[in-house]
């Protein structure tokens, strides 16, 4: 039976059931470990092309498009997340 | 920018953001989907599939100046991620010869580094300005 979540601001998630996936070899856990890694101050910002929506049109941007102008970039777990 | 289409972006900004601020928010609403950007930016929760509250301070040369990144329930707070912004453009401005103390914010007095200033910050900049 399907229990009732209560809302929070983390959006909820599900995943796989059961037994877990085997242990990936050592290598690709460096390489995992190494795209986490924080980015850094003082240095570039990764530029990045993504859709979106703006003032009632859907469009195609690119962080690069910005060179020249100050930026926020903010990113939030989820549309309709509360806070 | 979050994980979610274009197409929610739009149905929240229509339904419920345009009802918080005049006209929706003026800003590009960016989709991530499979969290490439969120990933090359430390803030994707592999484990969740979602992004972390983060927020980058990116100069006109591209240059990341300042993050904070939170977890879901805490939100943040525009004012002093604008105050930062002021800060590194009066830093920019005065191409690096002044710098802004703790508590700074904008009328506020800036220290210009130098050897005279090495050791007599406490003669220039008290305690107390660290608050508002």
């Amino acid at each position: 039976m399907a229990e009732e979540v209560k809302a929070g601001c983390a959006r909820p998630t599900g995943g796989l059931v059961g037994e877990t996936v085997p242990e990936e070899p050592d290598e690709k856990q460096i390489e995992k470990r190494e795209s986490k890694r924080m980015i850094q101050v003082g240095k570039k910002a990764p530029d990045f092309a993504a859709p979106g929506y703006q003032n009632g049109k859907f469009i195609n941007t690119k962080l690069s498009d910005y060179l020249g102008k100050w930026v926020l970039l903010c990113f939030y777990p989820g549309d309709f997340t509360f806070v | 920018m979050s994980i979610d289409s274009m197409f929610v972006h739009k149905m929240w900004n229509d339904k419920e953001l345009a009802k918080m601020v005049d006209g929706g928010v003026p800003f590009p609403m960016l989709s991530d989907a499979g969290g490439k950007v969120g990933i090359a930016y430390g803030v994707y929760d592999e484990e969740a599939g979602v992004e972390t509250r983060g927020r980058f301070i990116i100069d006109p040369d591209g240059i990341v100046q300042g993050y904070e990144v939170l977890t879901p329930p805490v939100g943040r707070n525009v004012s002093e991620t604008l105050r930062q912004v002021q800060a590194f453009q009066l830093v920019r401005d005065s191409k690096g010869s002044e710098a802004t103390p703790s508590g700074w914010k904008p009328g506020k007095m800036t220290l210009k580094p130098g050897p005279d200033l090495v050791g007599n910050v406490w003669k220039e900049w008290k305690t107390e300005m660290a608050f508002d």
